[in-house]
């Protein structure tokens, strides 16, 4: 396209060209002021906020340098829920993973009613996560619950079990529930993906005898590779934001054993108005956060590139 | 064991593995949607009944009531607006991206990259702002700030979409004497529009079920739905009733639309990775 523009404008005098140059720009330009507005010029006001201790009652803003994060970084509390934040990230992603991709290896390939057990399998993506919180609360729940009458049911006596009253079970609680909503996502990912590959190969495999975690292991997964990275990082990066369903689910109880960064933060805020601590800890965050994007970054390149 | 059997075996249990995923997955849904219905001695009773035996509506009833018109208003207001911001700025900076490679490479992944900004980061910096212009709790603050994610998005999946159009005809155009921008209006974005229709449904969809910037901003005036139904889950006491009723209101339009883009719902999720 650079080549046809020039060839288009050499002829027209020097001034109309640079005028031609200039409208890509032109184009860009109410994208770019916003970007800087939205998000640039925020995040260098926070990292400046960071640096300050900026509490309510105060009624200076005193430089304070590196404070906060010294506080920050002594405090049990911020590395609990750094902890979490990525058991979240860790654990959950990985069993999504495994979970969506085993669904997907296993519903691939034509399949009666297929189009809407696809459909339907997908609804949890859209529901918003605040009621999907709401939503596990009440299953989870000791005597209203289902979960505990269909244990008990299994088991044969009454089961009340208090699943969010103890971390532990909390934990598997906020897990199961950030699974069941993601999974899906995993699992049409995956469905896609397989849906492209050249059925041709897998045909010579089978002539050859190749057994079916073998075709899995040297083919299936080289394959989607590129596909599998990219899924992982998009839902690794989101899943480092976890907030709305500690928010509903947990409430980051019992006691505050079940934050993740985003809540924690949020009640440094809302609840203590320390903006210059909760800066400071945001900024512990989108360091995590850089690290996972570079590798997206690079995925992406990757997968323009193919 | 036969190779019949065999197969007939294996056919099954794709079914079964397709009906306990089926269970899992539309379980939380469906009761959910049921406790909108039930009564409060359904819903509050251990064990709890399954299948309300006198459906009523009085929940919805008192969501209307209670403001949730409004709430539901709001966000249909708060959603819609910041769409068409970010697909009107979006798609022109796309065009840019896509057919002049303004920026070079860099340019396009860096503002992709602003789509993963955490909420976190840039709250308390807006919780200023906003205070210091009286926008809390309004309506152009919230548009406003989902343009943090909503634009990133635009961009980028437009631009995809922009690179897979042929150039030959708006090349003739510009030929004919046509500007860039007309170029871009007239005959490019008529050509991307199923792409266009897409990347609105997904950055409607986003701020729909937004959270983390809607509780931080709005109280009453301005709240949303994902707002609206925290106040059903009191200290005291649980409204499950409305929180089922609430509940079913913010699903039902989301499932509809996500039906309408099925098409391209893998390259929405995956931010064009994935086609």
């Amino acid at each position: 396209m650079v080549a046809t523009t020039e060839a288009l404008t050499l002829k027209s005098e020097t001034p109309r060209r640079k005028r031609r140059d200039l409208i890509p720009w032109m184009f860009v330009a109410p994208c770019m002021m916003v970007i800087l507005l939205v998000t640039v010029f925020p995040t260098i006001y926070s990292l400046g906020l960071s640096l300050t201790k900026w509490e309510i009652g105060l009624q200076e803003r005193p430089f304070i340098g590196l404070g906060n994060y010294i506080e920050l970084f002594s405090t049990a509390r911020f590395w609990r829920s750094l902890l979490i934040t990525l058991l979240v990230v860790v654990v959950g992603v990985s069993i999504e993973f495994l979970l969506g991709f085993g669904l997907a290896q296993t519903l691939s390939g034509p399949m009666k009613g297929k189009r809407f057990i696809v459909a339907a399998l997908l609804l949890p993506v859209m529901v918003m996560p605040v009621v999907v919180g709401y939503t596990w609360r009440l299953l989870w729940d000791a005597q209203y619950g289902p979960i505990n009458q269909i244990i008990g049911w299994i088991i044969g006596q009454p089961f009340t079990y208090t699943w969010l009253a103890k971390t532990e079970t909390a934990l598997l609680a906020i897990l199961v529930t950030e699974i069941w909503q993601w999974t899906p996502f995993m699992f049409l990912v995956f469905l896609s993906g397989l849906a492209v590959l050249d059925p041709e190969i897998f045909e010579a495999a089978d002539i050859d005898g190749a057994s079916g975690w073998t075709k899995l292991w040297y083919m299936t997964l080289p394959l989607m590779r590129p596909i599998i990275v990219v899924a992982l990082l998009i839902r690794g990066l989101d899943a480092l934001k976890f907030f709305d369903i500690i928010f509903t689910l947990t409430g980051g109880g019992p006691g505050n054993s079940t934050e993740t960064l985003s809540f924690y933060i949020y009640q440094m805020g809302y609840q203590f108005f320390r903006l210059g601590y909760g800066a400071a800890a945001s900024f512990v965050l989108l360091v995590f956060l850089a690290v996972f994007l570079t590798y997206l970054l690079k995925a992406f390149k990757a997968a323009v590139e193919r | 064991m036969g190779l019949r059997t065999r197969k007939l075996l294996a056919r099954s249990i794709r079914y079964v593995i397709a009906v306990v995923a089926l269970a899992f997955f539309l379980f939380p849904i469906v009761w959910i949607i049921l406790t909108a219905f039930k009564t409060p001695s359904e819903f509050l009773k251990s064990p709890p009944v399954w299948i309300p035996q006198t459906p009523n509506l009085i929940y919805f009833e008192h969501v209307i009531k209670t403001g949730g018109l409004r709430a539901l208003s709001n966000t249909l207001i708060i959603s819609t607006s910041t769409t068409l911001l970010a697909l009107l700025i979006g798609s022109l900076a796309a065009y840019a991206l896509a057919r002049y490679r303004v920026g070079g490479d860099n340019l396009p992944f860096f503002i992709l990259s602003q789509r993963f900004m955490p909420p976190v980061a840039v709250i308390f910096p807006f919780l200023l702002f906003f205070k210091t212009l009286r926008w809390m709790d309004t309506h152009q603050a919230l548009i406003l700030i989902y343009l943090t994610f909503n634009l990133p998005y635009a961009v980028w999946m437009m631009r995809g979409f922009f690179m897979e159009i042929p150039r030959e005809i708006e090349e003739s155009a510009l030929v004919d004497g046509c500007t860039p921008l007309g170029a871009f209006w007239r005959i490019a974005l008529p050509l991307v529009s199923p792409g266009l229709v897409a990347t609105g449904v997904f950055c409607f969809i986003f701020s729909w079920a937004e959270f983390f910037f809607a509780v931080a901003i709005t109280k009453s005036q301005a709240i949303t739905l994902s707002v609206y139904i925290v106040n059903f889950f009191g200290k005291m006491m649980v409204q499950w009733g409305e929180i089922g009723a609430t509940s079913i209101v913010s699903m039902v339009p989301l499932f509809i639309l996500s039906f309408f883009v099925q098409r391209y719902l893998v390259r929405g999720l995956t931010l064009g990775a994935v086609k």
